[in-house]
């Protein structure tokens, strides 16, 4: 069952265009990331399922439901955690709870939320005495207040130290564990790779890619990579004839051999016939960055 | 109906939490009605048209507080609440932009109201201010100055880029209008001059309505003219300006 249709969807900002051309679909109960860098399109596209921004071209609907002429209904069932939204800064944690609740015909008790995310010992904190992590557990609580059927997270993690971000990360498996279709948004690959069922990457305002993280990392072919530091009198490129090796490739004195297949074995081997035991040898696989470079020349981080 | 009681509840909250803004429209009206009451107590004078200090002034001092809410308080707050996404946060619930903006004034309402109950009753109980005439008839007043106004207080926070401006176009046209007007001083004190030109001013039409009711001699009808009028006109101009974001 889809829970989210977006058909061809295009929108401009007078003459920059957004979005260009975007298609996809979303099922129930999975999370369904949307990847690509900063300025793609992401924002906009999550802008117009919400009924926030209206669409110059295609159709969305979002369970069932048309977010132009739908929105009141459309926000009952879902929740939205935004980039660049607030609460006021002398606002408390539960004044905030107990007002936002009262948006809503259906809402579960907020006790229990804030137990859930951790808050509960900020409960009488204002907004503005949060931690970054913090403020970004309020609004999942905020965005779940009603029970919603979707939930959509835009940038969660952006500006967290790497210990937030995997305790997020826990809470957006925990939203999906309870049946909750959830749409990620994120310029963080390894995000979308850790998390996500399906990942659309987008770039210039269109779909390049939409598979499994997996799908689209196996659609690169040679995924895997041995990575290690060359001595004085080792050529690489005697590396070149071993079976599964695609491609090898010097950064100074690093040599990356890329390949598939037991491509770590056969390596190691053939160092070690030439008696060359390299200590930092390493094995890497490839990941969805790779599959953006792959896909657009560019890497997503700049 | 909840929601918006809610929000209004919670905001005023808020308000009471914000050291400056209690001060302006809560403590310093009060300043003033001891600061002057003290000096001048509230014996009738042929001066002040046969009528105490406290008596004259106090229907200048509610004038105050609704101005220094309408154009120093609501528009920066407004512009704060857009430029740091509390206002984008809202829009994304099932709530009406009418029902958000519904909360907004009756806050501010209740707030003037507030302030406006702290000094007349300090000045009743302190300087036997002279109850009005036609208490009914100044409350709706009070709330028909505010709408009028905080329509205003909308526009500003709607046209003016960010907060800052807002503040700082806000408080140019306020103080001005605060001696000008008979908000904080009586016009007796100004040369003709000047009162003349207070005739142009929206707050020296709440003085003097306020004070029209408050005296019993009924509704100032150029007053009331004035002020409906600037909310009508803010009114169309902020629903075209206001930007949620």
């Amino acid at each position: 069952m889809n829970v989210i249709e977006v058909q061809h969807l295009r929108k401009q900002y007078g003459a920059v265009t957004a979005v260009a051309d975007i298609s996809f679909t979303v099922k129930k109960g999975e999370i369904f990331g949307i990847v690509g860098p900063n300025g793609a399109g992401k924002t906009t596209t999550v802008e117009t399922l919400i009924g926030l921004r209206k669409p110059d071209g295609g159709t969305v609907q979002v369970l069932g439901f048309n977010p132009q002429t739908d929105a009141s209904e459309l926000r009952q069932r879902i929740g939205i955690q935004l980039q660049q939204a607030a609460i006021p800064n002398r606002m408390k944690v539960w004044e905030a709870l107990d007002m936002y609740a009262t948006f809503y015909d259906h809402t579960v008790p907020w006790e229990p939320l804030l137990e859930q995310w951790g808050l509960a010992e900020k409960r009488n904190a204002t907004f503005s005495k949060l931690s970054g992590g913090q403020k970004q557990r309020l609004f999942i609580a905020l965005a779940l207040l009603n029970d919603p059927e979707v939930v959509f997270l835009d940038e969660l993690t952006t500006g967290l130290d790497p210990q937030a971000r995997h305790a997020t990360w826990d809470a957006v498996r925990a939203i999906r564990d309870q049946g909750k279709t959830v749409i990620l948004v994120t310029h963080f690959m390894d995000e979308a790779q850790e998390l996500a069922d399906r990942v659309a990457i987008i770039d210039k305002g269109q779909v390049v890619a939409l598979d499994t993280p997996q799908g689209l990392i196996d659609g690169l072919g040679g995924n895997n990579r041995v990575r290690f530091t060359s001595q004085n009198g080792f050529n690489p490129e005697d590396l070149r004839p071993l079976s599964g090796v695609t491609q090898i490739e010097q950064q100074g004195k690093q040599v990356i051999v890329h390949g598939n297949g037991a491509l770590l074995v056969n390596v190691v081997l053939a160092l070690s016939q030439q008696n060359f035991i390299p200590t930092d040898l390493h094995s890497e696989r490839a990941n969805l960055e790779d599959v953006f470079l792959s896909l657009t020349g560019r890497t997503v981080r700049v | 109906m909840q929601a918006v009681g809610k929000m209004t509840w919670i905001e005023l909250k808020l308000k009471m939490r914000e050291p400056i803004g209690v001060f302006f429209t809560l403590v310093f009206p009060l300043l003033l009605l001891f600061l002057f009451g003290t000096i001048y107590g509230n014996e009738p004078t042929p001066f002040l048209g046969g009528h105490g200090s406290v008596d004259n002034s106090v229907p200048g001092y509610i004038a105050m507080i609704i101005g220094t809410i309408a154009l120093t308080g609501l528009p920066v707050v407004l512009g704060e609440y857009r430029e740091q996404g509390i206002l984008r946060r809202l829009q994304v619930t099932p709530l009406s932009s009418t029902a958000v903006l519904g909360a907004q004034i009756s806050t501010y309402i209740v707030l003037a109201l507030f302030g406006t109950a702290l000094v007349v009753l300090s000045g009743m109980m302190v300087y036997g201010l002279a109850v009005p005439s036609a208490p009914i008839a100044v409350l709706l007043a009070i709330i028909l100055c505010c709408i009028s106004f905080f329509s205003v207080g909308f526009l500003l926070a709607g046209v003016m880029p960010t907060a800052n401006a807002a503040q700082a176009v806000g408080m140019a046209l306020f103080f001005p209008m605060l001696f000008l007007s008979g908000a904080a001083m009586p016009q007796e004190v100004l040369p003709d001059a000047l009162v003349n030109f207070s005739q142009l001013l929206p707050l020296t039409h709440v003085v003097n309505l306020l004070k029209g009711l408050w005296f019993g001699e009924g509704w100032d009808v150029t007053a009331v003219v004035v002020l409906i009028l600037m909310f009508i006109i803010a009114t169309i101009l902020s629903a075209k300006t206001f930007r949620w974001e």
